[in-house]
């Protein structure tokens, strides 16, 4: 049975000004890194959402249109719906360096998966990147973990000026060791680390979003080419992604028309 | 030991379809190239979701959800719109035909009128069968009545699609009415070359105990899987007693075994939809159905699915 259960918000922590982290009264210790929810707003919607950490579930969630601003508005004390955990998730290597990288509210899935390859004992480094020092989430909490932390903004207001691309470019090139490359973001910046890895021979995985509405792979809402994101993905070994029409190029509408990826 | 040869092919209004499989309309079939991977996941005709003549954004989420004894869904009839849609099916058919699987194009209309247009402006795709759902349950109070709610207004929707288009009609009908019969006789009247049973049942609702809020952003929703089925073995039983054993029935509504694709058979079926099962036991459903119906045949001894055709109706 996945019916949406209803929880109360524990806690709303402020991570930029566009970005807040929601955590729900419930634990899902099950839950992997890059794995999603639907998450439920009565009465707004109910949308796709990976899992920043499972135990107490928590989202990490930017400002972006109608539900997330809606999601926004709510309070610790108020009523959430979720169901899941959905989709296949990231997988850590035995061993070996891990390049972890992140775009803007990319970040939840990617500290969970931080967090996991720090237990494992495995080198970590992470490149976070967003538009200005001021939209960058979680530094504090990365530098907590422990982990390699670089930043990139576009204006160079922390970090290295530029995109996270080059900056994780260069750490890849740098490393004595070829890293696996782990990637959440906007999916411009995942069309260049897809073509990265695959020129590079590294191996890497990403993870897509589409718009969804059953989340069991029943619907076909979610559909890239061939794929359903919600159960073949959200997260892609790079070599899935070789040669797909749409990946970075088409998303489907709630009407099922293909639209381009701006 | 060679197993004995078991013959799953089936004709549906002139149409061979290997197996008696069919991807039921509104699951997966968005995409063309998702509709090739069910086809080579095992199935043995696929139905599109379907198009109306404007694009539909349907209603927010929830709008699928699984209750634990099958899905309750009200989508509202989302799909991009006729002009995308014959497209999508162009490349289904393409990929579909060298396969031997048959395409089936499902259609939607607000009116009466429009049904026609929209099979007119579908056909030049060239899909197999065209699959008439007149009888979604998620609908507006604008529309008033589910068009398969009437005996008259099913005939005329079925006139409307045959004046427009020379592919073969499939009428998808509703399990929720006073009298499946006639207007199953109707259809048929009206020139139906055959007919798909059940849409989904209900509508229905769920309710959050928690915050009193419906689950589904509709409030109501249609009802498919398992919980369904013998309804749907019931109203193919129906159909079949009132039409008679030349109009080809697709019977759709809770198949998720091998064992479920017998009964169908044995109420007079052609062909199964599948659509709910797909969440239960994923795409793989086909090709797993099929294995339980062959050894079913195998065990029991029968070559053809005619050997099991309407052969319990007597009894029913």
């Amino acid at each position: 049975m996945t019916l949406p259960q209803t929880v109360p918000i524990r806690e709303i922590r402020e991570e930029t000004r566009t970005i807040r982290t929601f955590v729900l009264d419930v634990r899902l210790p099950q839950a992997e890194p890059g794995q999603f929810v639907m998450l439920w707003l009565p009465g707004v919607d109910e949308k796709p959402m990976s899992i920043a950490h499972p135990d107490p579930l928590t989202v990490t969630v930017a400002r972006v249109g109608p539900f997330s601003t809606a999601l926004h508005g709510r309070k610790v004390g108020d009523a959430l719906g979720w169901r899941g955990p959905y989709g296949r998730g990231f997988s850590l290597p035995e061993a070996g360096p891990v390049l972890l990288v992140s775009g803007g509210c990319g970040v939840g899935p990617i500290y969970f998966l931080a967090q996991q390859a720090v237990e494992r004992g495995l080198p970590t480094t992470v490149a976070l990147g967003a538009r200005t020092g001021l939209d960058l989430p979680y530094v504090a909490r990365f530098r907590v973990l422990g982990v390699e932390l670089h930043l990139a903004t576009d204006d160079g207001s922390q970090g290295e000026r530029g995109y996270v691309t080059e900056l994780a470019a260069h750490l890849a090139e740098r490393a004595t060791e070829p890293p696996t490359l782990y990637a959440c973001g906007p999916e411009r910046m995942l069309v260049v680390l897809h073509r990265f890895c695959r020129e590079q021979g590294i191996s890497g995985q990403l993870s897509l979003e589409r718009y969804m509405k059953c989340g069991f792979g029943v619907c076909g809402q979610c559909a890239m080419d061939g794929f359903l994101v919600c159960q073949d993905g959200p997260v892609f070994d790079a070599a899935q992604l070789d040669g797909l029409r749409d990946f970075g190029a088409a998303h489907r509408s709630a009407t099922g028309r293909r639209l381009p990826i701006r | 030991m060679d197993a004995p040869a078991v013959d799953l092919s089936t004709i549906l209004c002139g149409v061979r379809l290997p197996n008696p499989t069919v991807l039921a309309s509104g699951v997966l079939g968005l995409s063309h190239q998702v509709m090739a991977r069910v086809a080579r996941a095992g199935a043995g005709g696929i139905t599109s979701k379907s198009c109306s003549l404007k694009p539909r954004a349907g209603y927010h989420n929830p709008t699928i959800l699984d209750w634990g004894m099958g899905l309750i869904n009200a989508v509202g009839l989302s799909n991009p719109g006729v002009e995308v849609m014959v497209e999508e099916l162009q490349a289904a058919r393409e990929l579909l035909a060298p396969q031997g699987i048959p395409l089936i194009a499902s259609i939607f209309a607000e009116t009466i009128y429009d049904f026609g247009t929209v099979a007119r402006f579908i056909s030049p795709a060239r899909p197999d069968l065209i699959e008439v759902n007149v009888s979604c349950p998620n609908i507006d109070d604008r529309y008033r009545l589910m068009f398969a709610a009437d005996p008259y207004v099913a005939s005329q929707v079925t006139r409307r699609v045959k004046l427009n288009t020379d592919i073969p009609v499939l009428v998808k009908l509703s399990p929720n009415v006073t009298d499946l019969s006639r207007i199953a006789e109707a259809v048929v009247e009206a020139g139906a070359d055959g007919i798909t049973a059940i849409n989904s049942l209900g509508p229905g609702i769920i309710l959050d105990v928690k915050t009193l809020r419906p689950l589904l952003a509709h409030v109501t929703g249609g009802l498919s899987g398992s919980a369904i089925r013998p309804i749907a073995v019931r109203c193919v039983r129906d159909i079949r007693r009132a039409v008679g054993e030349e109009v080809p029935i697709v019977a759709t509504g809770g198949v998720t075994t091998g064992r479920d694709v017998v009964e169908m058979l044995l109420v007079g079926a052609a062909a199964v939809g599948i659509g709910s099962a797909v969440a239960q036991r994923g795409m793989d459903v086909f090709r797993q159905v099929n294995e339980e119906l062959r050894a079913y045949m195998v065990e029991h001894g029968y070559g053809r699915l005619s050997d099991l055709r309407g052969k319990a109706l007597p009894f029913v």
